[in-house]
C-alpha cells in the first residue's frame, strides 16, 4: 500500500527552504570550523543548501540525476577548498543535503505515520527514528572508527596527520601482511580454527539433547537442573577460569600418564571441553525457546505413522528446530572464538587462541596488527551473519511463511 | 556430514603434524621488543643449529609468580624456561619454584676463560637466578608539550611538580620504584631510602608524597603502556623500562625524550622452574649453556637498549641491526647516563614485597 | 461412562488396570527425558560445578598454619593471649624446630605470605627467621658434631629412627635403584622418647625419598641437633627404645655432656626480629592455627579477627565493601543505560517491515559477534584525551584544547564501553517479547481517544515488561562479572569487584580471599538468578 501520494506536497517557501537552510548551516558551521570563519560558513551554508533545494525541487524531478549532479558540484566545490580530502567530504556533503532535499519536498518524510498525524507527531516521529539512528550509530560506531587504524602505517593506536589528511603515504597493509605472514598470528589462527568447532560440536550435540528432554512435559527437578545447566554463564568467568585450572590440571595429568596421549593433544581436550561447557548455556536457552513453539502433535503423528524414536527425531523433530540449533551453535562458537580468560588458565602456550594473543597484545606488545585482526574478524562476522540471516529466510520459505 | 568428517580429517592431522617434532619447548618472557631480542639473538641461532627443537612462546612472566605456583600445586608443569626480574626470581626461589644453577657447569666460561660465576661477578643474587640484561626503570617525557613554556624535566623530582609541569603522568601500579623516587623527592638521602622505608613512618611518607600527583596518575601493569600512552599524548611523564623508550624514540621517531635521573638499575634473567622430566631439563640446559654466553648476551644489544650481564660482553656490543646507531651510548650503564642511579636494594624488597604491595594497594583503592 | 467407572476400574487394551498403565506410562516419559538430559547434566557437574566449588572451598581452608607449624600451634594452645606478653621459651623452642624443618622445605616464605594477609610486616618477620633459625641449628651441630663426628652421618640418624628392616630394604633399594623406595618404618617407641627429633626425621625421610635419594646416605638437616638438644634436655635417658648398642651409647653420652648447656630460643628469636615480642604476631598465629577459617570471609567485608572478637578493619584497610557497592551501583547505571539505549531500538525492530528489521538486526548483532578485546581497544581509541571524540569536540570548538574531556580510566570510560558491549543482551530479549505484542491493541487505543502517551503508557509498556526484566537481570548479572573491560578502561575508580579478584589471583596470591570474595559475588548472582527465574522464568530468554 503506498500512501505517498495522498501527501500533499509540503510548500517550497513556507517549509521546505528554511529547513533545508537549517541542515545547510549545520553542514556550514562543520566546514566553517575547518576552514577558520564560522559565522561565513553557516551563512554560506544556508544559502547553498537553500538554493540547493530550490534547484532540485523546481527543476530536477529525477532524483538520481539531481543528487548525482548535487554531488558533482559539491565535489568540485569542496576540493577547491580542501584538496583531495575537500573533495570526498563534497560529495559526501552533496549526497546528504540532495537526500533531504527531495525527502523534504517531496513529503516522504510524512510517509511513515498516517494521514491523519498532526505536526507535532510527524515531528516525534521522525526524532524517533534520528534517536535510533545515534543509537544504532552508537553500536556500530567503535567497530567502523578503528577498522581505518589497521591500515595505520605507523605501529601506535593513533590517527597520524598523514592519515587524517588522507594521504596514501600514512596507510600500510603491513599490519594484515604482520598478521597472515607472522607465526604468532597464524598459529594462534589456526588454533581458534580447531578449538571452536570442536568446542561447539559438542556443545550442540549434549546441549540440543538435554534440551529435549528439558522440553518434555514430566521433568523431576526441573528448575534445579536448568539452574545447573545455565551456571556457565553466571558464575564469573574469573571464578570458573582457576576453578577450572586446577580440575583440567588434574585431567591433563590423567589424560597424559594413564591414557597417554601426547601433552599437545591432551591440551586441546582440555581446552574444548572447558570452552564447550561455556557454550551450553546459550544452546540451551536457544533450543528450548525454540522448543516452546514446537508442535507436539506432529512427533505423535509420526509415531503413529509407524516410525521409531530416532527416525522420528532426524526427520521431523530436527529440521523444525534447527534454526534454534544454528543459532545456539553460532553463539556456542562466538564464545570460545571469543574467550579469553578461561582459555589464560587453562590453555598452555601451545594452545594459543586469536583473542589470547590479541589479549597480550594489548597488553604487551601494543600494535595496530591486533586491528588488522579485528578487520578480519569483522569481516568474517559480517558473512556469518550474512549467513545467518540467508538460512532464516529460507527456512521461513520451507515453512511457508514469507515475511511480511 | 561430509564437510564435518573431512574438517576432522585435516584437524586431526594437524595435530598429528604438531606433536611430530621432537621436542617442544615453551619460554616465558614479557612480549614486545624484548621478547623479539631474545628471539633473534638466542632462539633463532639455536633452533638454527637443532632443528628438532621448536620453541613456544608464552608472554606471562609479568604473572609467573602466580602461574608457577599454581602449576606446583596442580602438578602440572607446563613451561620449560622463565624470564622474571630479580625480586620474582627471589621469591620463587625461596619458594622451592626455581631450580637452584650451579652456575660454573652449567653456564659457558669467558672466552678468556674466565668462569661464568666470576664474569657475572656480583649480579648473581640468587642461586636460582641467571641474570641476562641489566635495564632500569627510568622516566620518559614528551618533548612538545606547550605548556611547558620551552622547560624540560631534569631531575626525577619535576615528576611530582605538576605546577611547572602540568599534564598526565604514567606510573607503575606497585609500590616498586615509586616507593623509592617519592622518598628519594621527599628529601630522603639516596643510601637512606631503604632504612626509611623500613619503617611506617616512611611508608605513610612515601605514600604522602604520592598523594600530591595520585590524581594526574595512569597506572601501567605492562612495559608497553607507558610508550603508547606517550605516543598519543596521554600522558607528558611516564616512567618505563628504557628499551622500551629506546623503541618509542630511536625505532617509531615519536617526540619523547629520555630523563636519565635517578633511574633504578633492575636485573632480569632465566630461572628453571623445579620439576622438569629429565629430557626437557637437559633440552633448557642445552639451550641456556649457549644462550647465555658472551657472544649471545653482546648480540642482544643490537636489539634492545639493555646492557649484557656479562661483563665480557660489555666490549662486545656493537651497532642496532636495523638503525645502525652505536648501542653504547643508549645502555642504562654507560657512564653518561649514570650519573645519578638508584641501586635498588633486591633482598629488602624480597622481605617486604608483600607488606608494601598489600599497602600499596589498599592506597590506590582510597 | 459413570456406571462402568463405579463398576470396575478403567482398564487398558492390554488388560492392567488405565491407573497403572498411566504411571508407567508417565514413568517411563520421566526417565527418557532424565536419559536425554543425564549425560550433559553429568558433564556440566563434573566439569564445572565440582570445580568450582572446590575452588570457593578454598575461602575456608587454612591447613597451612598447622601444617607448617605443628608444634609451634601445640605449644600456644598453653598460651594466654591476655596477659599482654609474648609466649614463653617453650613456643619458641618449638618455633625454632618448625621454622627450621619448614626452611628446608621452603615453605616458610609461603607461610608468612599467608599470615601477613591478615597482618601486614609477618612475612618479611618469617623470611628473615627462616634464615636465622638456620644458624641456631648451625650452632647446635657444631656442638653435637665436636662432641662426636658419628652426628655428621646420615647413616647414623637412620640406624636411630629407622627399623631395621627398612635399612635393609632402602640399602638394596640403593644397590640398583630399580622399582619404589621402601616405605618408612619408624622404630617402635622412638616418637615417644625423641618426639620432635622423630617428626623432623619422618618429614625429611619424606623430602628426600620424594626427590629419589636414600636418605640413610643423604646429609641430615641441621634441625636434627636442634632438635634432639631439645629432646634430651626434656628427657634425658631416652633408652626405652631397642636401639643398637653403637646409637645408644651415642645418645646416652650426648645426653650427659649436653646436659649442663642452657640456651634461650627466646632471645636468639628476639634478637633475630623484635617483631617475635610483639603480641598481635602470636595472636594472628593463634587466631589462624585452625584447620578451617572464616578469616578469609571477615576480610572480604571488610572486618578481621582481632584480640577481642571481631572488629571492623581500619579505615585505610576498608576496600572491598566499597567495591562491592561501586560494583552494584555501576551494574544498575549499565543496565539503566542499556534499557534507555536499548528499549527505543528494540521497539523500532519489532515494529518494522520483516526485511528492514533483519538488516537492522545485523547492525545489533555485529558488535556482538565482535571480539570484546577490539571492542574495548576501540572505546580506547575514541575516548581518550588525545582520541578521537575529544579531538573532534576541539576541532568543532565544542570544547576547548586545554580542557580536554576526560571519559576514560574512570567510571565513565567503564560505563560507556560496557553499555556498548552489553547493550545487544538488551535489545534482544526487549525484541523478542516486543514481537509478541500485537501492534493492533496500540491502534485501537488510539481509536478509543487515548493520547500517544497513554496510548504507549498504559497500553504498549506493560505488556514489554517481561522483557524489561529479562534484559535488565541478564545484564546485570553479566556486568557485575565482567572483568577485562573494566580492567583496560576503568583505571582506578572505574573498577569492579571481579579486578580485585582476579588480583587476588593472579599477583598477591591470595586466593584464599579470592575465593571467599567471588563467594559472596556468586551469592548475590545466585539470588538475581533466583529472582529472575521467579519473575520472568529462565525459558523466557530468547537470544535472536
Amino acid at each position: 500500500m503506498n500512501i505517498a501520494p495522498d501527501i500533499p506536497k509540503p510548500s517550497l517557501m513556507g517549509f521546505t527552504l528554511p529547513v533545508m537552510a537549517l541542515a545547510g548551516a549545520l553542514v556550514g558551521y562543520v566546514v566553517g570550523t575547518a576552514k577558520g570563519n564560522v559565522p561565513a560558513g553557516i551563512a554560506g551554508g544556508a544559502a547553498v543548501a537553500a538554493a540547493l533545494a530550490f534547484v532540485l525541487a523546481a527543476f530536477v524531478p529525477q532524483r538520481t540525476a539531481g543528487r548525482i549532479g548535487a554531488a558533482v558540484v559539491f565535489a568540485a566545490l569542496g576540493a577547491a577548498i580542501g584538496g583531495v580530502a575537500g573533495g570526498v567530504a563534497g560529495i559526501l556533503i552533496g549526497l546528504v543535503l540532495s537526500w533531504i532535499a527531495y525527502w523534504l519536498a517531496t513529503g516522504a518524510y510524512r510517509a511513515g505515520v498516517p494521514v491523519y498525524a498532526t505536526a507535532g507527531e510527524v515531528l516525534w516521529h521522525n526524532s524517533f527514528r534520528v534517536i535510533c539512528g545515534l543509537i544504532f550509530f552508537f553500536l556500530i560506531a567503535p567497530i567502523i572508527i578503528v577498522l581505518p587504524l589497521a591500515f595505520n602505517a605507523e605501529n601506535f593506536f593513533t590517527f597520524t596527520p598523514k592519515m587524517l589528511a588522507l594521504d596514501p603515504e600514512g596507510y600500510s597493509l603491513k599490519h594484515f601482511r604482520d598478521f597472515l605472514s607472522n607465526p604468532d598470528w597464524t598459529r594462534p589462527l589456526k588454533n581458534s580454527f580447531i578449538i571452536a568447532p570442536l568446542a561447539t560440536i559438542i556443545s550442540v550435540s549434549l546441549g540440543t539433547l538435554a534440551a529435549i528432554g528439558l522440553s518434555q512435559s514430566h521433568v523431576p527437578g526441573r528448575r534445579a537442573i536448568m539452574a545447573i545447566l545455565i551456571s556457565p554463564m553466571i558464575v564469573p568467568l574469573i571464578i570458573s577460569a582457576t576453578g577450572m585450572f586446577f580440575f583440567y590440571s588434574k585431567l591433563g595429568i590423567w589424560m597424559e600418564d594413564t591414557v597417554g596421549l601426547s601433552k599437545d593433544i591432551s591440551g586441546y581436550i582440555k581446552v574444548v571441553l572447558a570452552h564447550s561447557v561455556l557454550g551450553i548455556p546459550f544452546v540451551i536457552i536457544t533450543v528450548t525457546a525454540t522448543l516452546v513453539g514446537f508442535d507436539r502433535s506432529l512427533t505423535r503423528a509420526a509415531a503413529n505413522m509407524g516410525a521409531g524414536p530416532v527416525r522420528t527425531f532426524f526427520k521431523v523433530q530436527m529440521p523444525l528446530i534447527m534454526p534454534g540449533v544454528i543459532s545456539g551453535a553460532l553463539f556456542a562458537f562466538i564464545t570460545s572464538f571469543d574467550e579469553v580468560v578461561v582459555v589464560l588458565f587453562v590453555g598452555s602456550a601451545s594452545q594459543k587462541t586469536l583473542p589470547w594473543q590479541m589479549f597480550t597484545g594489548l597488553r604487551e606488545q601494543i600494535s595496530p596488527t591486533i586491528l588488522a585482526v579485528a578487520a578480519v574478524l569483522v569481516a568474517f562476522s559480517v558473512v556469518l551473519l550474512t549467513t545467518v540471516e540467508l538460512l532464516r529466510r529460507r527456512s521461513e520459505r520451507l515453512r511457508g511463511m514469507s515475511p511480511t | 556430514m561430509k564437510l564435518c568428517s573431512a574438517f576432522l580429517a585435516t584437524t586431526a592431522l594437524t595435530l598429528a603434524a604438531g606433536s611430530a617434532s621432537a621436542i617442544d619447548l615453551t619460554f616465558v618472557s614479557w612480549g614486545g621488543a624484548y621478547q623479539n631480542s631474545q628471539l633473534k639473538a638466542y632462539v633463532e641461532p639455536y633452533v638454527a643449529a637443532h632443528p628438532d627443537v621448536s620453541v613456544v612462546w608464552d608472554e606471562s612472566s609479568s604473572e609467573a609468580v602466580a602461574k608457577l605456583r599454581a602449576m606446583n600445586e596442580a602438578g602440572n608443569l607446563t613451561w620449560d624456561l622463565v624470564d622474571v626480574t630479580i625480586a620474582d626470581a627471589m621469591r620463587l626461589c625461596d619458594e622451592g619454584l626455581a631450580m637452584e644453577v650451579d652456575f660454573d657447569t652449567m653456564l659457558a666460561p669467558a672466552p678468556d676463560g674466565t668462569s661464568a660465576s666470576d664474569d657475572f661477578g656480583d649480579l648473581l643474587l640468587s642461586e636460582c637466578f641467571i641474570p641476562q640484561i641489566v635495564y632500569s626503570i627510568t622516566f620518559g617525557y614528551r618533548n612538545d608539550v606547550a605548556e611547558w613554556n620551552g622547560a624540560t624535566p631534569t631531575s626525577v623530582c619535576d615528576v611530582f611538580d605538576t605546577t611547572k609541569f602540568p599534564g598526565k603522568r604514567s606510573l607503575y601500579k606497585g609500590p616498586l620504584y615509586n616507593m623509592e623516587w617519592a622518598l628519594l623527592c621527599d628529601g630522603v638521602a639516596k643510601e637512606e631510602i631503604y632504612n626509611v622505608l623500613g619503617t611506617d613512618e616512611g611508608v605513610d611518607r612515601a605514600f604522602k608524597k604520592l598523594d600530591s600527583i595520585k590524581d594526574q596518575v595512569v597506572w601501567w601493569t605492562a612495559g608497553a603502556e607507558t610508550p603508547q600512552l606517550l605516543a598519543d599524548g596521554e600522558v607528558v611523564i611516564g616512567s618505563t623500562y628504557n628499551g622500551r623508550l629506546f623503541s618509542v624514540i630511536a625505532e617509531q621517531k615519536q617526540p619523547v625524550s629520555m630523563l636519565w635521573d635517578a633511574q633504578i638499575y633492575d636485573l632480569d634473567g632465566w630461572i628453571i622452574p623445579t620439576g622438569l622430566p629429565e629430557d626437557r631439563l637437559q633440552a633448557v640446559k642445552d639451550f641456556l649453556f649457549f644462550a647465555t654466553d658472551t657472544q649471545r648476551l653482546a648480540d642482544q644489544a643490537k636489539f634492545i637498549s639493555y646492557g649484557p650481564a656479562r661483563k665480557s660482553s660489555a666490549p662486545l656490543v656493537g651497532k642496532h641491526q636495523e638503525l645502525g646507531i652505536d648501542m653504547a651510548p643508549h645502555m642504562p650503564t654507560d657512564p653518561a647516563n649514570a650519573t645519578n642511579v638508584v641501586m635498588m636494594d633486591f633482598p629488602w624488597w624480597a622481605d617486604h614485597r608483600d607488606d608494601l604491595d598489600a599497602k600499596f594497594q589498599a592506597w590506590l583503592a582510597q | 461412562m459413570s456406571d462402568t467407572t463405579q463398576a470396575s476400574p478403567m482398564k487398558a487394551a492390554d488388560g492392567t488396570p488405565l491407573k497403572k498403565s498411566l504411571t508407567r506410562a508417565l514413568r517411563r516419559q520421566k526417565l527418557r527425558a532424565l536419559a536425554l538430559i543425564a549425560p550433559l547434566l553429568i558433564f556440566v557437574l563434573f566439569t564445572f560445578i565440582l570445580p568450582i566449588a572446590d575452588m570457593l572451598f578454598r575461602s575456608v581452608e587454612n591447613q597451612i598454619v598447622g601444617d607448617t607449624l605443628p608444634n609451634t600451634v601445640q605449644a600456644l594452645k598453653a598460651w594466654d593471649q591476655a596477659s599482654d606478653e609474648a609466649p614463653g621459651e617453650q613456643v619458641f623452642r618449638a618455633l625454632s624446630v618448625d621454622l627450621q624443618v619448614a626452611a628446608e622445605l621452603k615453605q616458610h616464605t609461603r607461610l608468612g605470605t599467608r599470615l601477613n594477609y591478615e597482618n601486614p610486616g609477618v612475612s618479611s618477620l618469617f623470611r628473615s627467621s627462616g634464615r636465622g633459625a638456620d644458624k641456631i641449628g648451625k650452632d647446635f651441630q657444631d656442638r653435637l658434631v665436636e662432641l662426636d663426628p658419628a652426628w655428621k652421618e646420615g647413616e647414623t640418624w637412620a640406624t636411630i629412627f629407622g627399623t631395621d628392616e627398612w635399612l635393609a630394604a632402602e640399602a638394596a633399594w640403593d644397590a640398583d635403584r630399580a622399582g619404589k623406595q621402601p616405605a618408612f618404618r619408624m622404630r617402635d617407641g622412638i616418637d615417644e622418647a625423641l618426639p620432635l627429633t622423630a617428626h623432623a626425621y619422618q618429614v625429611f625421610v619424606k623430602d628426600v625419598q620424594g626427590a629419589g635419594k636414600n636418605p640413610a646416605t643423604t646429609k641430615p638437616w641441621r634441625v636434627f641437633y636442634d632438635a634432639l638438644s631439645q629432646d634430651l634436655g626434656a628427657n634425658p635417658d631416652p633408652a626405652s627404645a631397642a636401639l643398637p648398642s653403637a646409637q645408644a651409647t651415642l645418645i646416652a653420652a650426648t645426653s650427659t655432656a649436653i646436659a649442663g648447656d642452657s640456651f634461650s630460643y627466646k632471645d636468639a628469636f628476639l634478637d633475630m626480629d623484635t617483631g617475635w615480642g610483639a603480641v598481635s604476631t602470636w595472636e594472628t598465629i593463634k587466631a589462624y592455627s585452625a584447620p578451617y577459617t572464616a578469616g578469609y570471609f571477615l576480610n572480604a567485608v571488610d572486618l578481621e579477627k582481632g584480640a577481642d572478637g571481631i572488629a571492623v578493619r581500619p579505615p585505610e584497610e576498608r576496600i572491598y565493601i566499597k567495591l562491592f557497592a561501586r560494583t552494584m551501583w555501576m551494574s544498575l547505571l549499565i543496565t539503566v543505560s542499556c534499557l534507555v539505549l536499548g528499549y527505543p531500538v528494540a521497539w523500532l525492530l519489532a515494529n518494522l517491515r520483516a526485511s528492514t528489521s533483519n538488516l537492522l538486526m545485523i547492525l545489533v548483532l555485529l558488535p556482538f559477534w565482535t571480539s570484546l578485546l577490539v571492542r574495548t581497544s576501540a572505546w580506547k581509541v575514541l575516548l581518550q584525551q588525545q582520541g578521537v571524540i575529544n579531538d573532534i569536540l576541539v576541532w568543532l570548538r565544542i570544547v576547548d584544547d586545554g580542557n580536554r574531556l576526560v571519559m576514560i580510566n574512570n567510571q565513565m570510560g567503564t560505563i560507556i564501553a560496557m553499555t556498548h558491549i552489553l547493550l545487544p543482551f538488551m535489545i534482544l530479549p526487549l525484541y523478542s517479547v516486543m514481537k509478541t505484542v500485537p501492534p493492533t491493541y496500540l491502534r485501537a487505543a488510539r481509536s478509543l481517544g487515548a493520547t500517544p502517551w497513554t496510548a504507549f503508557w498504559r497500553v504498549y509498556f506493560p505488556q514489554s515488561v517481561p522483557g524489561i526484566g529479562a534484559g535488565s537481570i541478564l545484564v546485570f548479572i553479566l556486568a557485575i562479572g565482567y572483568y577485562i573491560t573494566p580492567e583496560l578502561v576503568g583505571g582506578t575508580q572505574g573498577v569492579f569487584i571481579s579486578n580485585r579478584i582476579a588480583f587476588h589471583i593472579s599477583s598477591s596470591l591470595n586466593w584464599g580471599l579470592a575465593a571467599a570474595l567471588g563467594a559472596i559475588l556468586l551469592g548475590v548472582v545466585l539470588l538475581l538468578y533466583y529472582t529472575y527465574d521467579k519473575i520472568v522464568g529462565i525459558d523466557n530468554v530468547k537470544l535472536g
